[in-house]
């Protein structure tokens, strides 16, 4: 073990525990700014209710992104300085862009909309939660595009003085094709977490106490929720599928490593399931399904897809010696977990909806285990999604330009590695365990009563008057 | 004027703002245990800064990715160098964070004492540390020729930085207690006005230290005016509190680390990291900088968007201007 490994480790533990908490933030301030808008709308308190409520689930998600956010920008400077020397020029700006332009935009506007309530016009305080959303799905964007330029790198050259990375062409970056593609299927892959997490809980509800006086309002949430289900589910799918054929062109190796294709065949076969030997150069078993590799990757049943061995030394002869293959089991199963677990979010969406449908009233225990685990799905699905492409993209940390053992911290001891991948996973833990049962708290709670406190009443002036909400 | 010296100042302002803003936040979380005494004061004194912590910290994130974009070379050899202050600072703010959306979240006393500790740990923590970073950035730090930081957590803890650190917390805790007298009623106002002038006095004795240590080590005139500045701010801030002129303390206050902040930066300049070994080492706002058209569009960028962000964070300020006391805060 070498401070490279901690180094990655860490990387990994933070991004991925981070990007837990992103999707929600992503998808449920737009789903609740819907469901304020149609309270706006309608005037029916049922909306004005699905807002509080899941508005509260929100913010006890939003404070741990925020915070496990900022981790984000201080790691490359800290864990990958050579990596950050190499690329600033470049990188450095989407960063800077996404703090100044997206970031100040959500932070200031959740603020006025927790605490707005009384003090803001209503138009205003509608626009607040809108003003936040937008905020969180551009700083995904900006993200996005700096994470894209390091799979596949666009508008640079390298100037051979100083060894670096230098910005060309800027709007080449902004407008890099895996970004373009990375951000729909991202930000699908987010509303998908969000609306099954509409869906679980508002099915907990209904089971549970069937003729309440909201149960109106959970049957609109958990129909809206299937449907915001359904339909993400449906985009990821789509984006997903050209983004497996632009990552054909741009990193053929991740797609070889998704599919433990180790020869170039054409056509290609898909493989539902591959157990390959130890050492992971030949395969033991196969279940495959012919052309549907090919058309994957190219669009034509009969394209040719490369195989690892024969990109290994492609790659070997224009890099130099040395491996340039990814975990093959890692790249394998990753991408096989995140389409599974995607898609079963999608399955038991459409239940739900069957159990709905005609004003039925759901009664299924069963169905109600499923809608539990609902969430934890498409979160599970996104986790493996970016496990998938950041170890596909392996040994590289920018692909074709530098290694990952090359972008490491030299002035960063082993020994001050351990210490803040001991620290962030030991305080990352703690909070999630908070966290979680904050959620199942509040969760259970259900929507809020919303007859006014006796506190605030008309015998308080206005200059007495109790907060509508305070910290 | 060069590209560069633009971006260097615009990395000095965002780090004056955001000083300006998280130090009250700072300050406030340090006071809470001394000026709440008892769970609706300790409400009280949160919730002066519960709309705009977050937005507050958003400067620091502005103010690393501009550093990034910049001057890609600082940001490498800065936060690789300072490794383990910069990893108690992200802890700090990490639980910090989540203490002020969860402490209200469950009514049981040893719940919301945890989360106490947490807001001060998280709030002390990062005012000391910040001080110590930025006098280590001033005074500058042991880099070899490749700009790598080759020196350990020791040197980083030399006298003049911890001087440093004394004097962001104590001005920042000064800071606080004036915002706090400013954004309150009844006895907490009372008790943060009264408390804010012997803290003032602490910070400006501290201030003058420092800065006085700070021009002997590198100077330039305008740092000298800065830091008369500076001083002068502060003790016009402490005269206005004396008299319970709330407004006119945070105006002094603020301005006092807005010159401070100010001073250590026109010191600085050229540089941005000097080295104490190898002259060659020393990173400037040149040798650090981003290619001129990285620069350039970044500097587009921020003159377009900076209005807008200054526009709308200060009309969040504007609607939560009412002063709270117990009184105002909901039983749930």
């Amino acid at each position: 073990m070498d401070a490279l490994d901690v180094a990655r480790w860490q990387f990994g533990v933070t991004t991925v525990y981070h990007f837990l908490f992103v999707p929600l933030t992503i998808g449920l301030s737009v789903l609740v700014a819907i469901l304020q808008t149609m309270w706006h709308r309608t005037g029916d308190e049922k909306y004005l209710k699905l807002t509080k409520f899941y508005g509260k689930l929100f913010l006890i998600n939003f404070a741990m992104g925020v915070v496990t956010g900022i981790v984000q920008e201080f790691q490359f400077g800290m864990n990958w300085s050579d990596y950050s020397r190499f690329v600033g020029d470049i990188f450095g700006a989407p960063l800077a862009i996404e703090a100044l332009v997206a970031f100040f935009l959500e932070s200031t506007f959740i603020g006025l909309w927790i605490f707005g309530w009384d003090r803001l016009p209503r138009r205003l305080h509608l626009a607040s939660i809108w003003a936040a959303a937008i905020g969180s799905n551009l700083s995904a964007y900006f993200i996005l595009a700096a994470n894209s330029f390091m799979q596949n790198p666009v508008g640079y050259r390298i100037n051979p003085d100083t060894g670096r990375a230098e910005l060309t062409d800027f709007v080449a970056v902004l407008t890099n094709k895996v970004a373009m593609i990375t951000f729909p299927h991202t930000i699908a892959g987010a509303f998908l977490v969000a609306g099954s997490l509409l869906v679980a809980v508002a099915m907990w509800h209904l089971v549970r106490n069937r003729d309440s006086a909201d149960t109106p309002a959970y049957r609109f949430a958990a129909t809206f929720g299937s449907w915001v289900t359904l339909v993400s589910a449906a985009a990821v799918a789509i984006t997903g599928d050209i983004q497996g054929k632009i990552m054909t062109q741009v990193q053929p190796m991740k797609m070889a490593a998704a599919e433990g294709l180790y020869t170039t065949e054409s056509p290609a076969s898909f493989s539902v399931l591959t157990i390959g030997s130890l050492d992971g150069s030949r395969e033991l078993f196969a279940l495959k399904i012919p052309h549907l590799l090919s058309w994957l990757g190219t669009g034509d049943p009969d394209g040719t897809v490369q195989g690892i061995n024969d990109l290994q030394a492609q790659y070997a002869a224009q890099y130099g010696a040395g491996s340039y293959t990814p975990i093959i089991p890692v790249t394998y199963w990753s991408f096989r977990f995140m389409i599974g677990f995607g898609m079963a979010a999608a399955a038991i969406a459409l239940l739900v909806l069957w159990s709905q449908r005609k004003g039925r009233t759901p009664t299924s225990r069963w169905l109600l285990r499923a809608g539990l685990v609902m969430p934890l799905l498409p979160l599970a699905a996104n986790s493996f999604g970016w496990i998938f492409t950041e170890m596909g993209r392996q040994p590289w940390i920018v692909f074709g330009e530098m290694l990952t053992r090359d972008g490491v911290s030299r002035s960063v001891s082993l020994t001050e590695v351990l210490t803040s991948f001991t620290a962030f996973t030991l305080i990352y833990a703690t909070l999630a365990v908070v966290e979680v049962k904050l959620l199942l708290r509040y969760a259970k709670a259900g929507v809020p009563d919303l007859t006014p406190d006796p506190d605030i009443d008309d015998t308080h002036d206005d200059a007495e008057r109790p907060l509508a909400f305070a910290y | 004027m060069e590209l560069t010296t633009i971006w260097f100042l615009l990395v000095a302002v965002l780090f004056t703002g955001y000083f300006i803003l998280e130090g009250f936040d700072f300050g406030v979380g340090m006071l809470l245990p001394v000026l709440g005494r008892d769970d609706r004061e300790r409400r009280v004194l949160i919730n002066t800064i519960g709309p705009v912590w977050d937005g507050n910290e958003v400067w620091l994130i502005t103010a690393g990715g501009a550093m990034f974009a910049a001057f890609p070379e600082w940001y490498a050899t800065l936060f690789s160098g300072f490794y383990l202050p910069l990893l108690l600072i992200l802890l700090a703010l990490i639980i910090r964070g989540v203490a002020f959306e969860y402490r209200h979240k469950r009514p049981e006393a040893s719940w919301k004492r945890r989360w106490d500790t947490a807001i001060f740990v998280g709030s002390v923590l990062p005012a000391v540390l910040w001080g110590v970073a930025f006098a280590n950035i001033l005074r500058g730090v042991p880099l070899d020729a490749d700009h790598e930081y080759v020196g350990g957590l020791l040197d980083l803890l030399n006298p003049y930085a911890l001087l440093g650190g004394a004097t962001t917390a104590t001005l920042f805790l000064t800071h606080g207690a004036v915002f706090i007298a400013l954004k309150t009623v009844g006895e907490v106002r009372e008790r943060a006005g009264a408390l804010a002038v012997r803290l003032g006095v602490a910070a400006a004795a501290l201030a003058v230290a420092f800065l006085t240590w700070t021009l002997t080590i590198r100077s330039s005139t305008a740092a000298v005016v800065f830091a008369v500045g500076a001083a002068l701010a502060l003790l016009g801030g402490l005269a206005a509190a004396r008299v319970r002129r709330e407004g006119w303390a945070f105006t002094g206050t603020a301005v006092a680390i807005a010159l401070a902040v100010a001073t250590l930066f026109a010191a600085l300049f050229p540089n941005v990291l000097p080295s104490t070994l190898d002259a060659a080492g020393t990173l400037t706002a040149t040798n650090a900088a981003s290619t001129p058209y990285t620069l350039k569009i970044m500097t587009w960028v921020a003159v377009v968007f900076t209005p807008i962000v200054l526009a709308y964070q200060g009309w969040t300020y504007w609607v939560f201007r009412k002063r709270i006391g117990v009184a105002h805060i909901p039983r749930h």
